[in-house]
């Protein structure tokens, strides 16, 4: 997964949306490479139970690092259908492949109408950026 | 931790800081270097071979004159009077109730005139209260005693302070002190000349001493000469593998070194022998604030105890996280994180004596989640010795 072809959310998460083979669109969701960045010395992720139903902007999970504890939140409403338990064991590589091998759950969209408030890879660059500026 | 009002403190090293990739946050009232590249890789740099940081946020306070002994004497918890000639130790300021104001160290040193001096380093949260208290206990009459005068100086801008720690912080720092540090002793400082050019001639004041659990020894030296000298460290430790070092590490090290943090495991309400610091309470000898409490407070038995935990899951306990036996909340934890060295989740808090013997085991509520831990010995972490 290239990172211009997906979507962002202002909360720092990535989505991939893809059509599985009943037609039903399923998000692949990660955090980005900036967000990894800016938290480092990762220790700890909780991801959720497949089957649970999330909705747009709420926490589905946690990732700690050795200095403070971030939520991590789900940028579409749906249920999760997988979840990457191998994350756990091996958090000190995620911030080398954030995209591919990187991502955390899968969610099958009950709704669409939380897509149109994701960005595009240019908006969340510059996004990014003016955070960075603010330090 | 936001002890300090009004605008930022910056120590002598804030830009380079800031130039050198640091990302700087507000601690106690000072913009201080958090890390430069991962916490675990700065901490881990220090526990094999060796780091430098800067800790200029350390309030330093300079006490002088014929009555400073006696006036220390009656103002810390531990003795002085008989401290020898480059002695250095750990001691508490308490109030009259025995509660902790601060824990400091003294040192007591001879400047290149021959007069004796004591530094007296405060957490940088408590410096200002520190400040306040000293001047309430030394007023004018009693500072200008004829015979016995006492001369106070918060030294804390004028002078910068470097931390310089781990095993090969001996092999660093020798060059450019003129004293023996390889035969220093542990709780030893003396005041020193600076070799190196860029110190011009200056001098400082070299202790082995640290916050960190390794060997290592901490640098008191003139502001202005600071930003020089941190750069020659810096380039020689390069070539050493020494890297600098921010908060983030100084954190984790010393948690892992079972020593406690001023407004963590120590406050106001904390009383010295719950916290494990009985030692350096002398009840015997000069009269100081809080010790006819400490007299009485040391007969009864103990509410509560300082303890170190290994938490059983990935998941760990900050602080303020509840401590439960069974369904039963029995105390608070006060620092944690993932220990860099054990790769397991430690904890330090309170709990009552009887749950306090190693291996007992305990609940930690961690965000809701009741998390299995065992009481374990402090330190978690002990230094092989050469």
């Amino acid at each position: 997964m290239t990172p211009e072809a997906l979507l962002y959310s202002k909360t720092h998460e990535w989505v991939a949306v893809e059509s599985d083979a009943s037609g039903a669109k399923v998000a692949t969701v990660g955090l980005t490479a900036f967000a990894l960045e800016a938290l480092t010395d990762l220790v700890f992720v909780d991801l959720p139970q497949v089957g649970r139903n999330v909705s747009a902007g709420e926490p589905f999970g946690e990732i700690e690092s050795v200095k403070a504890v971030s939520d991590i939140y789900s940028p579409v409403d749906g249920e999760i259908t997988e979840v990457n338990n191998e994350l756990a064991d091996r958090l000190e590589e995620l911030s080398d492949d954030p995209y591919t091998n990187g991502w955390f759950v899968k969610i099958r969209m009950t709704d669409e109408t939380a897509l149109s408030k994701l960005m595009d890879y240019g908006a969340y660059q510059k996004q990014c950026e003016e955070e960075s500026g603010d330090e | 931790m936001d002890a300090s009002e009004g605008p930022i403190q910056k120590t002598p090293l804030f830009q380079w800081h800031k130039d050198h990739g640091a990302r700087m946050v507000d601690f106690a009232g000072w913009a201080m270097p958090v890390q430069y590249s991962s916490i675990i890789q700065e901490h881990e740099g220090i526990r094999n071979t060796g780091g430098i940081a800067d800790i200029s946020h350390m309030g330093r306070l300079r006490f002088e004159g014929p009555g400073a002994a006696v006036f220390l004497a009656e103002l810390l918890t531990r003795r002085v009077a008989d401290m020898t000639l480059g002695q250095i130790r750990y001691s508490l300021v308490t109030n009259d109730a025995g509660g902790i104001l601060d824990d400091v160290l003294v040192g007591y040193y001879h400047n290149a005139q021959g007069q004796p001096y004591y530094v007296v380093v405060v957490n940088a949260s408590n410096r200002q209260k520190i400040v306040d208290w000293v001047h309430a206990h030394l007023p004018r009459e009693r500072a200008e005693a004829p015979g016995q005068e006492v001369l106070f100086t918060d030294v804390t801008h004028l002078w910068a302070m470097f931390a310089i720690q781990g095993p090969r912080s001996v092999d660093l720092l020798q060059p450019l002190i003129d004293v023996d540090l390889r035969s220093m002793r542990y709780y030893r400082g003396a005041q020193i000349r600076l070799l190196h050019p860029a110190a011009q001639r200056q001098g400082g004041i070299i202790s082995r001493t640290g916050y960190t659990g390794e060997d290592g020894f901490e640098l008191a030296l003139g502001a202005p000469i600071a930003l020089a000298v941190w750069e020659v460290l810096a380039e020689m430790g390069e070539t050493m593998g020494i890297k600098p070092t921010g908060l983030g590490a100084r954190d984790t090290l010393r948690l892992e070194a079972g020593m406690p943090l001023y407004g963590h495991e120590l406050c106001e309400k904390t009383n010295p022998f719950e916290a494990g610091l009985g030692f350096a309470c002398h009840l015997v000898g000069y009269d100081f604030p809080g010790r006819d409490a400490l007299v009485e407070i040391e007969k009864q038995p103990l509410h509560r105890t300082r303890v170190g935990l290994q938490l059983g899951g990935r998941r760990p306990a900050r602080e303020h996280c509840d401590i439960y036996v069974g369904e039963e909340q029995v105390g608070i934890t006060t620092s944690g994180t993932v220990s860099p060295t054990l790769k397991t989740p430690i904890a330090m808090g309170y709990v009552p004596p009887e749950f306090s013997q190693p291996g007992t085991e305990l609940l930690v509520d961690v965000r809701g989640r009741k998390e299995p831990a065992q009481v374990v010995d402090l330190p978690f972490y002990h230094r092989k010795k050469k």
